[in-house]
């Protein structure tokens, strides 16, 4: 006998209402004309964002553990993930909306005849949106989500459209190709991982609840073997997910491939859905035994905050140097992980705020720099751009500085908390060595401000298109966010402090 | 003690009209000039009514206190900008508003055909209000404020025609000297916070008495240093004849009546610290005394007009320095001096730029000659200062310096006859090198070139000149009749009516030998000088005449002491930090760009290796795990 599941649908109105945008967007896509269809894709996708804002709004103070048959969690942590994640798809739809980035027709083979045809004809295809609403919905069940099963659906729901986003891009759309095609093998590769760690946790306990496996590993009990390898699984799904050493292969590719806007959607959301994910795993399920994953999350953190700084300073792309540097940015929030304590969960919520909107906003300034033929992404070439357009450069080195974690900013802030967090818990080789990567990390950031400003232009040089004004609102907001956290934390420092529990 | 409501109207006045000058530019410049006049008149209005009031109000109550604001609380730490007005400050805020209310009448008609007068009002407001701030407030801290205010003042004005680079320089030589001045002041208010917790003068007077000999000690050491930065006095002394670049009625003002005794004020407000340590009060008077006769040499050979009468400075300060280091009465015979020189001395900078006003900015003595007959009331108003600074009774200086001669021979044995020696050998050479300069100048053949037209100058110039030349005769006399201001000063500086210590001789015969140094100066002067004075320095001149136009090789001292072991310093710094620490960093830097370049390899681009890199990772993961919990 089946009986029908119980769904709180007032708890899980936000993600009901994107995904209702999405599939809306579906329709939109099919029925529409063309000349209307862009415009009403992008109201339906803000619109639904918003809406999806205010249910969280309105349900911020709720707690529950039963809103779906016990398999998501209305808690603070979950909430705030939502909300971040609803936010910074908010500013994501904003870049995605200058429909030159995109590939008119997806599905037209690059070079050929069709393709060609449709540029000409100005045939724009839209369907960016609901694939960007999909994800959305996946990155906000992800965070929340309470057992194995729904994990992994959340985890496949948001990593799907993101393969076919990656593969987009309307210029040297090879490279679009070939990185989405990557992105969707070791996917597949690492979901393998994630679903085999996961039946190895389900042998070991019987259950696929968090606060099932919480219990079995308290009674201790079971085959450790399993647990072992679970829980060893189960992190590669996850690392993979966040970018971190040595599971971090994909990211420079992808990130280079993909349409920008989609880049900085997926740097800023994936990392922030990943990271709620996995801080509910490791502080719900596996903190009983912490003895057995914090010295390999300790070491990954590290190798991950080395490499990925050290390996910035050789990069020449700068959609690869943002990319290794989302690399030591995971490897920084890790530490979070590790720290196992409410400072560390409030600093880690602070964290994935402030370098959301840092990274969505470098990445829309990538989007404005540009030649004859599109984007420019050779650093060599963005040489002596301050004198150019002071302005633009200007912002550019304020996200840097941000991601440098120099004072003023929102990054110096979210480091500090972290760092903090962690040396309260014990892990000081983590936060000596975080402190170590910060400090080349800064070279590198401070290598480009160097090239932007005080290099003298040389004739092979780029122009600024004036963005359009989504765009400019998009970065001005990126900014704004990144000055006022560094100046007045405590307005969010605060609010990650009130949502920082998770409920079990 | 009395609270009043309008002291900070003394500071605020002047201050405000500083900012208008400054901030609304040209705009002002037809009527700047008569406002910042005005401000500082009714600031020395201020003064003297307050001086009155203080005359009818006695004992304790005396003293007048204002608090404007609570300036810094942090935990223990607390600083209210509050002003202090006692019989000691009265006597600067007088001092200040009064010589400076006739030095702006002068500086309109001495700066009319400047474009940039407005400017120089301005400074010269920002001036009397930091002064003020100086000599009213209650605190070390808020003293301070005052005191690197002047230091600014000072600074603008000296290198007020800095179109000139020597005048620019002189203005940084002044600037750099004072700061290492400055350094003294700050780490004293440290001790002082250190040793009392408190900064006010009131809370480390009542604690002075406990503290250690030691913590005094370092206190009126530190004290001295500041006191000799921005007094000019000995090892901080070489700025202050390169400071004559100004414009002289802030030569008048700054560099003869006030700021430069800012640091005699110091020494005597910091009583209670001199008073608990001995061998602080011997350093003072060992600077005052070697400052007394360096700058009295430097004078006697010195042919610009400015530069002499600044050595002469130096040396009259000197006097008061020493005097201040001898003892509770000495800080009130230090005052009385001030109060004098300030008349004497700043009549006679405006005598000299009345000279040079008729002479085309002539300095040059020995391009002058005759003039006294050509500007009458300069030679009479500067002939007057000219008594008063040599000491002929009854002019004002007379009076001052008797007593620190006779104060510095009752000092006691050897010590005493040693500083009484000094300060009777000053006063000889003082006579020697005015009346070198009074001859130079205003008598004799003239010597002057024919395209010069010396002629008297305006009234503006010359009542201010008149008034201060009372000053210089009047004074003296009046601080001493009744011993007048030894008395009331006597609350604050704690001293008595009678010299004290042990009488080495007479006083009358103390007074004898001072009128028969200044005889003998003058005598040698005037047969030195009388006759032919060649228009170019002799260069066939003995290797002490060399030495002392060279102002007995201070700049050469600082330059072989300070500078050129300075520059190697920096030089050997340089070298460390490109070889030591920048090839550390380097060989850091080298170690990560090449660990970069290997990680860039791995990053071949190939699906498969990224699969390899990761399966090897699961691997290594679930192997930790293992080896971790066995």
């Amino acid at each position: 006998m089946f009986s029908a599941p119980v769904l709180n649908y007032s708890l899980l109105a936000p993600i009901l209402i994107v995904l209702g945008g999405a599939l809306l967007g579906v329709l939109v896509e099919a029925f529409l004309g063309k000349t209307i269809r862009a415009t009403a894709q992008l109201g339906i996708s803000l619109g639904s964002l918003v809406l999806a804002f205010v249910q969280i709004i309105r349900i911020h103070s709720e707690r529950s553990l039963s809103a779906a048959v016990n398999s998501v969690a209305i808690d603070g942590a979950s909430i705030f993930f939502q909300g971040t994640v609803l936010v910074l798809a908010f500013i994501g739809i904003l870049f995605i909306a200058d429909q030159d980035n995109f590939a008119a027709q997806a599905s037209a083979i690059p070079g050929s005849e069709e393709e060609r045809s449709a540029i000409q004809t100005g045939k724009q295809q839209t369907e960016i949106f609901p694939l960007t609403l999909f994800a959305v919905s996946g990155m906000m069940l992800f965070p929340m989500a309470t057992d194995l099963i729904t994990l992994f659906v959340a985890l496949e729901v948001l990593s799907l459209p993101l393969y076919l986003m990656a593969g987009l891009s309307r210029r040297r759309r090879l490279l679009s190709q070939e990185a989405a095609l990557k992105y969707f093998l070791l996917g597949a590769f690492s979901s393998a991982f994630f679903l085999f760690g996961s039946a190895f946790l389900y042998g070991y306990s019987g259950s696929l609840s968090l606060t099932g496996i919480a219990n079995a590993i308290s009674a201790g009990n079971g085959n450790d073997i399993f647990l072992l390898i679970g829980i060893a699984f189960l992190s590669v799904g996850l690392l993979f997910k966040v970018g971190a050493v040595p599971f971090h292969s994909w990211t420079p590719d992808v990130y280079q491939g993909a349409p920008t806007p989609i880049t900085g959607f997926m740097a800023a959301c994936t990392k922030v859905a990943a990271f709620g994910a996995t801080l509910r795993i490791f502080y719900v399920g596996l903190s009983a035994a912490q003895w057995e994953w914090k010295p390999i999350i300790t070491t990954i953190s590290i190798l991950t905050m080395a490499v990925g700084a050290i390996a910035a300073i050789a990069q020449r792309d700068v959609k690869r140097a943002l990319a290794f540097s989302s690399i030591a940015h995971a490897g920084f929030l890790l530490t979070g992980v590790i720290a196992l304590n409410k400072a560390g969960l409030q600093a880690s919520l602070f964290y994935v705020v402030a370098y959301g909107f840092t990274t969505l906003g470098a990445f829309g300034i990538v989007t404005l720099v540009r030649d004859s033929a599109g984007e420019v992404t050779d650093l060599n070439r963005w040489v002596g751009l301050g004198k150019k357009s002071p302005l633009i450069a200007g912002t550019f080195v304020l996200f840097l500085i941000s991601f440098a974690g120099i004072p003023l900013t929102s990054g110096f802030i979210g480091k500090f908390s972290l760092f903090n967090a962690a040396y309260e818990s014990g892990n000081i080789l983590v936060v000596v060595v975080g402190v170590l990567s910060s400090a080349v990390a800064a070279f590198f950031y401070l290598r480009i401000v160097v090239m932007l400003f005080f290099t003298e232009p040389t004739s092979d040089s780029v122009t600024v298109v004036i963005p359009s004004v989504m765009t400019r609102i998009a970065i001005t907001v990126c900014a704004v966010v990144t000055i006022v956290l560094g100046v007045y934390p405590s307005l969010l420092l605060n609010t990650a402090q009130t949502f920082a529990n998770f409920l079990a | 003690m009395t609270t009043s409501s309008h002291l900070v109207y003394l500071i605020a006045l002047p201050l405000i009209s500083a900012a208008l000058l400054l901030l609304l530019g040209r705009k002002t410049d037809k009527w700047g000039h008569i406002l910042a006049t005005l401000v500082s008149a009714s600031a020395f209005g201020i003064g003297v009514s307050e001086f009155f009031a203080m005359q009818g109000r006695s004992g304790d109550a005396r003293a007048a206190t204002q608090k404007i604001f609570s300036w810094i609380s942090v935990g223990t730490f607390k600083v209210d900008a509050s002003l202090l007005l006692d019989q000691l400050s009265i006597c600067f805020v007088l001092l200040i508003t009064g010589v400076g209310t006739l030095i702006h009448i002068y500086s309109i008609a001495y700066m009319s055909h400047d474009h940039d007068r407005r400017r120089f009002f301005a400074y010269l407001n920002l001036f009397i209000a930091a002064m003020l701030l100086l000599v009213l407030g209650d605190s070390y801290l808020n003293l301070y404020v005052g005191w690197e205010g002047v230091g600014l003042a000072s600074y603008l004005l000296i290198g007020f025609w800095n179109q000139k680079p020597a005048y620019a320089t002189a203005a940084k030589k002044a600037f750099v000297a004072n700061r290492v001045g400055d350094v003294g002041l700050s780490l004293a208010i440290m001790i002082v916070f250190a040793q009392f917790g408190t900064v006010t003068f009131a809370g480390v007077k009542a604690g002075a008495p406990h503290a250690s000999t030691a913590a005094l000690t370092a206190i009126g050491a530190m004290l001295l240093l500041a006191a000799a930065g921005k007094s000019a006095q000995f090892p901080l002394q070489s700025w202050l004849g390169d400071a004559m670049a100004g414009p002289t009625p802030v030569s008048a003002l700054i560099h003869a009546a006030t700021m430069v005794t800012a640091g005699v004020y110091l020494i005597t407000r910091s009583n209670f610290i001199f008073d608990g340590s001995s061998t602080a009060r011997l350093l003072v008077v060992i600077v005052g005394g070697i400052t007394l006769i360096f700058g009295a040499l430097i004078g006697t050979a010195k042919d610009d007009i400015k530069k002499a009468l600044a050595a002469s400075t130096m040396s009259q300060i000197g006097y008061m320095i020493l005097a201040s280091g001898l003892g509770p009465v000495g800080y009130a015979i230090a005052i009385m001096h001030l109060l004098t020189h300030g008349f004497f001395k700043a009549g006679m900078f405006l005598g000299a730029g009345s000279v040079m006003h008729g002479m085309d900015d002539e300095v040059n003595m020995r391009r002058y000659g005759g003039i006294g007959k050509l500007m009458p009331i300069t030679f009479a108003t500067f002939g007057l200062g000219y008594l008063a600074i040599i000491g002929v009774p009854p002019f004002a200086g007379f009076y001052s310096k008797d007593k620190i001669i006779e104060l510095a021979f009752n000092a006691g044995g050897t010590k005493g006859i040693i500083l009484g020696g000094a300060t009777l050998l000053g006063a000889a050479i003082t006579a020697f090198y005015m009346t070198r300069l009074v001859v130079m100048t205003f008598t004799g053949a003239k010597r002057w070139d024919e395209k010069a037209h010396p002629h008297e100058s305006p009234i503006l110039m010359w009542l201010p000149m008149a008034i201060l030349a009372i000053g210089s005769v009047a004074t003296g006399f009046l601080f001493n009749s009744g011993n007048s201001l030894v008395n009331w000063l006597a609350p604050v500086l704690n001293s008595r009516n009678e010299v004290g210590g042990e009488e080495l001789m007479k006083p009358i015969v103390v007074s004898t030998l001072a009128l028969l140094a200044v005889v003998i100066g003058v005598g040698i002067a005037i047969g030195m000088y009388r006759k032919e004075v060649p228009v170019v320095a002799p260069e066939k001149v003995s290797v002490f005449t060399r030495i002392a136009r060279r102002d007995l090789m201070q700049d050469a001292f600082n330059e072989a002491v300070l500078m050129r072991p300075g520059q190697k310093l920096t030089e050997g710094l340089v070298k460390t930090d490109y070889f030591a620490i920048d090839g550390l960093v380097r060989l850091v830097a080298g170690i990560f760009a090449s660990t970069s370049t290997t990680l860039r390899k791995i990053q071949n681009g190939y699906v498969r290796s990224y699969a390899l890199i990761m399966v090897g990772g699961a691997l290594a993961l679930i192997a930790t795990i293992w080896v971790v919990t066995l």
